[in-house]
């Protein structure tokens, strides 16, 4: 008994009803970012992965498997030992920072005072600022001879001779070793404070009053309420916010190259400046994607903490 | 005059059956309501019947025809969605004007019958304002007029009074109706309200777990219930069920009433009440307590109008009595309605 | 005790965002007051940095703009910005109301999966895309940025402009599939107004993105003219070994204080797509 459709009085020109096959439809909006997505990122990982197994230079573009030959030297390297334990240490340290001045930044500005939208907008600024000209900003400032901090500490006779901190005239932030290190760090910091702060304003205020009311009726001073309640509350958005920071630093090769081009000696090298170091300048490709992959366990270890994380977002 | 049809309807959400071979057929111009709890799968039947679902088998018709290949658009419908679902940024007239510009009907024909439809639902001095700056009463009308303004078949309502508060719903319910009516339109409504059922259905049909349990006018649903769901889900309070070896008796509280206080004919049933609480309602009284003697002891409520004056005290023992014809009798087990007659005479203790 | 302690309280928290407030933003302050520094004053070791011991110039703004390429950088960064929003509203916004609405169960874990790509980072994929760049020939032109640079874009806005187009009623687009719609005019009609906010915060996050993005610009372009800023700010604004810095602060100050203000703006939606919707921004 089955029948034309109903005569329905539609708009003059007719659109075809397999515009209505919602399957379909869901499928033809996606495939553009999937397809997209697939050619632009998955099919280059996978040319990185042939490339570290290959001997491809710039010069020569033929592929040659060799197996882990290039994984083999690359192992070895001194320098690359150096980049791979800085990557590490640098990733390590200055997300424990942001991590503790990140928790500390966002209780304070939790609280009401005048001029928040003031302070929100600068404490901002390192992060809107493009990673490159923020370096370049350390980079004057931290410069041998006219660092404006040296200046400081000189003003108050921390630097200089007979002084605490050394008879030079300056602390050469970018040329010693230990310093430039902890510049790097510093600079990372610096860059992934904003970000995390937000992020973990935003975890505070979605804890609910109901809970922080009963904590005070049950006699819970700021400092008890603080270490059992918020923090433990907030676990997973503090570690959401740790590891983004630990994919941004760890994978970061633009503060390095600018503040120290992996100076003094090779000192402050990680691995994805190094990568390049390799890969670009030095032309080796293969090499340059053996180093780059290393970076791959981390990030995969990453997403999968970021997975389990997100599933645990009963705050309430 | 549409008729609308569902045959055999089934929806199934991967184990889940939310609608399991529903078959029913509403009259011309007629008031059908479905009634059941939430997650008995008629807000389901009736989105199928819209085509915002597809069955999982089996067919909807409306006027006749199979529509289960056509989109929502096609079906002449209209619908009012439980959040009147009115477009927030545009003004209540381009709200109304929405589905007559989908059919590509001129502007001036389109301002004509906004102001018709607006002014039966009393709102055109709203013509101008954004949903936000109304009432939910006001925003009901206005989902109502775009309803209206198409002049549809079929009215598909989905719980639209539940958002109301309860003073304006009785009005609403009033209004809803006589709208109906003078139009004439095919309507199926959807709710979990069992007195805004029995006040505005032509028939009611009850569902439950996704199946059909009765379809019929209020008064059949009422005094004929098919099975205990439908017995005890309408009529508040719910009708007391006694058991008796695989049998259940079952009597609504007003018919459970004091001997000394009516007539009775001798073959009534004779109870003995135990009155633990009563409640005092203004126009009632509902006394709890338990009935033992027929039955092992039950907890049963008698609903006595004001107009019967006869005092009780908490622990006390009373007699009470039960019409024959208004015990019906259940089948303990199916719960299905059973055609037995109370088996026992009166004074049996 | 009660007022002694707020008092303290008070004055703790002030001190706080002191030290905070100093540390984000001190750069920028250095920045701007070197932007208008003279040389004579800014390379005198003994003078107080902080105060202009000479008189304050416009002068290396005014080199920054006529006699470096700096305008040029300026211009290459917007349009590669204004192509890559373009593109990237062009996928992630079908691709996020499929997962949104048309993709059942599906849906989340696509989602999840399409979001993980950002974590994929451009240092990794540089070496293999350089050469892809190289081999279609677009060496060296802004559409190697155009073409490579939504892939870090589209993940992270997909999965943001699903989050949002989920929080919308659904009852709107089905009254408007009742009301005489296709999916398509319903979408066009009912969820791109209300989808607003979501597609402005994509279009600053992904303009903001292009614009500060270092690596792959420094390894696919190297002609000067085509530089973004990002790039081209400390490669070519030295002169063998000097630094002209003073131009150099002033080429960064422009670019961050203008950004910073719109980011401001579109901030809690943007936490909303990082927390992965643990919590609501």
């Amino acid at each position: 008994m089955k029948l034309t459709e109903a005569p329905a009085r539609i708009r003059s020109f007719q659109v075809p009803y397999v515009l209505d096959r919602e399957g379909l439809l869901g499928v033809a909006m996606l495939l553009p970012a999937v397809v997209y997505i697939v050619a632009l990122v998955g099919f280059p990982l996978v040319l990185a992965i042939v490339y570290s197994l290959s001997d491809v230079t710039i010069g020569n573009q033929t592929i040659d498997f060799v197996g882990f030959r290039n994984f083999d030297a690359v192992i070895h390297d001194a320098t690359f030992q150096k980049a791979l334990k800085n990557t590490f240490i640098i990733t390590v340290v200055s997300q424990a920072l942001v991590l503790v001045l990140a928790k500390i930044l966002a209780l304070a500005l939790s609280a009401d005072f005048r001029g928040k939208a003031i302070v929100r907008f600068l404490i901002l600024l390192p992060w809107t600022t493009p990673i490159a000209l923020g370096a370049i900003g350390w980079l004057w400032m931290l410069d041998s001879t006219f660092s404006p901090i040296d200046w400081v500490l000189r003003e108050v006779h921390l630097l200089g001779p007979g002084t605490l901190l050394g008879p030079d005239r300056n602390l050469v932030w970018l040329g010693r070793p230990n310093l430039a290190m902890a510049s790097v760090i510093m600079v990372h910091t610096w860059r992934l404070l904003p970000l995390a702060t937000v992020i973990m304003l935003a975890g505070l205020a979605s804890i609910p009053q109901d809970i922080r009311d009963a904590a005070a009726v049950d006699g819970a001073g700021f400092w008890r309420q603080l270490f059992q309640i918020t923090i433990p509350l907030m676990y997973p958005i503090m570690a959401i916010a740790v590891l983004f920071g630990i994919v941004f630093t760890f994978t970061d090769m633009t503060v390095v190259y600018i503040l120290t081009r992996g100076g003094p000696v090779d000192s402050t090298q990680v691995l994805a400046s190094w990568a390049f170091y390799k890969g670009i300048q030095g032309g080796d490709l293969a090499q340059g994607a053996a180093i780059a992959l290393f970076l791959f366990p981390v990030l995969v270890g990453v997403a999968v903490l970021m997975l389990i994380f997100a599933r645990r977002r009963e705050i309430a | 005059m549409t008729i609308i049809e569902v045959r055999e309807l089934t929806k199934q959400f991967g184990e889940v059956t939310a609608v399991d071979r529903i078959s029913l057929r509403s009259g011309e111009g007629e008031f059908l309501v479905l009634l059941g709890p939430s997650g008995c799968g008629k807000t389901t039947l009736l989105r199928m019947i819209a085509g915002l679902e597809r069955p999982s088998s089996g067919h909807v018709l409306i006027g006749g025809r199979i529509v289960n290949d056509l989109p929502p658009r096609a079906r002449k419908i209209a619908m009012v969605f439980q959040s009147y679902a009115l477009y927030p940024h545009m003004n209540v007239r381009d709200n109304i004007a929405f589905p007559l510009k989908a059919q590509g009907m001129p502007r001036r024909e389109q301002l004509e019958r906004i102001q018709w439809s607006a002014s039966i639902l009393g709102i055109d001095r709203y013509l101008n304002r954004k949903p936000r700056q109304l009432s939910g009463g006001e925003r009901q009308r206005v989902a109502l007029a775009r309803a209206l303004v198409r002049e549809p078949s079929v009215f598909l309502l989905d719980e639209p009074l539940s958002n109301l508060d309860a003073k304006l719903r009785a009005m609403a319910r009033d209004e809803l109706q006589t709208l109906q009516r003078r139009i004439g339109i095919t309507t199926i409504y959807v709710t979990h309200d069992q007195v805004e059922a029995m006040g505005m259905g032509d028939r009611i049909a009850v569902m439950y777990e996704g199946r059909l349990r009765q379809v019929g006018t209020p008064r059949e649903i009422y005094d004929d219930p098919a099975d205990t769901f439908v017995a005890t889900f309408v009529g508040s309070p719910p009708m007391n069920l006694l058991e008796r070896d695989d049998q259940l008796l079952g009597f609504r509280p007003e018919h459970l009433l004091p001997k000394d206080a009516v007539q009775f004919a001798p073959d009534a049933l004779e109870v003995n009440f135990q009155v633990t609480r009563q409640e005092y309602l203004g126009a009632d009284r509902l006394l709890y307590g338990v009935v033992s003697g027929l039955v092992e002891e039950t907890k049963t409520i008698s609903r006595l109008p004001s107009t019967i004056s006869y005092p009780v005290q908490a622990g006390e023992k009373y007699d009470f009595v039960v019409r024959r014809g208004d015990v019906k009798m259940f089948d303990k087990r199916s719960g299905q309605r059973t055609a037995a007659e109370p088996a026992f005479l009166a004074g049996t203790r | 005790m009660g007022m002694r302690h707020r008092l303290l309280t008070r004055s703790g928290l002030y001190a706080v965002l002191a030290v905070f407030v100093l540390f984000a933003a001190f750069p920028f302050l250095w920045m701007i007051i070197t932007m208008f520094k003279a040389d004579t004053d800014l390379y005198s070791p003994g003078n107080n940095p902080f105060l202009f011991n000479d008189p304050p110039t416009l002068k290396h703004i005014d080199l920054l703009f006529n006699d470096t390429a700096y305008k040029t950088f300026l211009l290459n960064s917007v349009l590669v910005g204004m192509a890559v929003v373009a593109i990237t509203l062009a996928l992630s916004f079908p691709a996020a109301y499929s997962l949104a609405r048309l993709s059942g169960r599906w849906g989340e874990p696509l989602g999840i999966a399409i979001f993980l790509v950002y974590l994929v980072p451009p240092t990794l994929l540089f070496i293999p895309l350089s050469r892809v760049v190289a081999n279609l020939g677009l060496q060296d032109s802004l559409w190697s940025l155009i073409l490579v640079y939504p892939s870090f874009t589209v993940p992270f806005s997909t999965w943001l402009l699903m989050g949002f187009l989920k929080s919308l009623p659904r009852d709107i687009e089905e009254q408007a599939l009742v009301d005489g719609y296709s999916r398509i005019g319903a979408i066009f009609r009912t969820v791109m107004p209300l989808a607003l906010p979501g597609i402005l915060t994509i279009i600053v996050f992904s303009f903001t993105l292009s614009m500060h993005e270092f690596i792959y610009a420094l390894a696919f372009v190297s002609v000067s003219d085509h530089k973004t800023i990002s790039v081209g700010v400390p490669t070519e604004l030295v002169r063998g070994d000097v630094f002209f810095w003073q131009s150099l602060m002033a080429a960064a100050v422009i670019v961050a204080i203008p950004v910073a203000v719109v980011y401001s703006f579109f901030l809690d939606r943007l936490v909303a797509g990082f927390t992965l919707g643990a919590v609501k921004g």
